[in-house]
């Protein structure tokens, strides 16, 4: 599967410096991906508190395309990461299914006296991240976000 | 995902010994807790100083847990690292939870 990052979403990606892992539709897989990703000088950079809030969104996207996009079949999903200035530029690709209706999730705040088992995920994503955009080009799901961080001295 | 529990007085203390609780592990460590609280004891205290990673599924998790135990005991929590806290805090579960800082803190305040 190839699919370029798009040079116009947020501001730009540009290609030096930008990481990019292809992850398979597995739990284990994105475990994986993920302590791969967060061992990068990329985002080691990164204080502790950004560089958490940036594994969370991170996660809470690739196990979502992995519990519904690729729910009835396997498949691959690419990640691009990069930094510029005070933002960290995540776009995701992946050949499975098309979010219900066209769009992503709205994410409500779930009511906690109910005990929710579930649910977390796009609320901790909208919570953590800005410039949220997702569309399905026929083929592939492209989803892209940025994080605000924050550089170690 | 590596558990262990210990009995201090009338306190079962569970202790997670790896570093995740997310959705690779989540299912086995919802079983593994569930089957641990079946002893008995008047609290249950779950250290999670070891865990410095938590996703949604980790968090349903760890609420499941708490929802299999009988009242009048809960699921309380203790040393949650800054990730972990910032999980409970968003979601607004840390208010759900009796959280300890640490496990003498635990030890010290009944319930």
């Amino acid at each position: 599967m190839r699919v370029e990052p798009d040079l116009g979403f947020c501001h730009s990606v540009e290609p030096p410096g930008t990481a990019h892992f292809v992850l398979a539709s597995d739990p284990v897989a994105i475990r994986e991906g993920l302590q791969s990703l967060f061992a990068l000088d990329l985002l080691k950079s990164l204080t502790e508190k950004s560089r958490d809030s940036a594994q969370i969104v991170v996660a809470e996207v690739l196990n979502n395309v992995v519990e519904h996009a690729y729910s009835k079949y396997p498949g691959t999903i690419e990640i691009w990461v990069t930094r510029r200035e005070d933002f960290l530029f995540v776009r995701m690709a992946d050949d499975g299914l098309p979010m219900p209706g066209g769009d992503l999730p709205r994410g409500r705040m779930m009511n906690t006296h109910d005990l929710p088992e579930g649910g977390f995920g796009w609320f901790l994503i909208r919570s953590l991240s800005h410039e949220l955009t997702y569309h399905h080009d026929g083929k592939y799901n492209i989803l892209s976000l940025c994080i605000s961080v924050d550089h170690q001295c | 995902m590596r558990l262990e529990s210990e009995r201090q007085g009338e306190i079962l203390i569970i202790r997670a010994l790896d570093d995740r609780i997310d959705a690779a592990g989540a299912i086995r460590f919802k079983e593994r807790m569930r089957e641990m609280v079946t002893e008995p004891s008047d609290r249950v205290v779950f250290d999670m100083s070891n865990v410095a990673f938590l996703d949604s599924s980790g968090l349903g998790a760890v609420v499941s847990v708490m929802k299999s135990l009988e009242p009048p005991r809960r699921l309380e929590l203790s040393g949650l690292t800054a990730t972990v806290e910032k999980v409970f805090r968003l979601t607004r579960m840390d208010s759900v939870f009796i959280i300890h800082k640490t496990l003498p803190e635990a030890r010290r305040n009944a319930g």
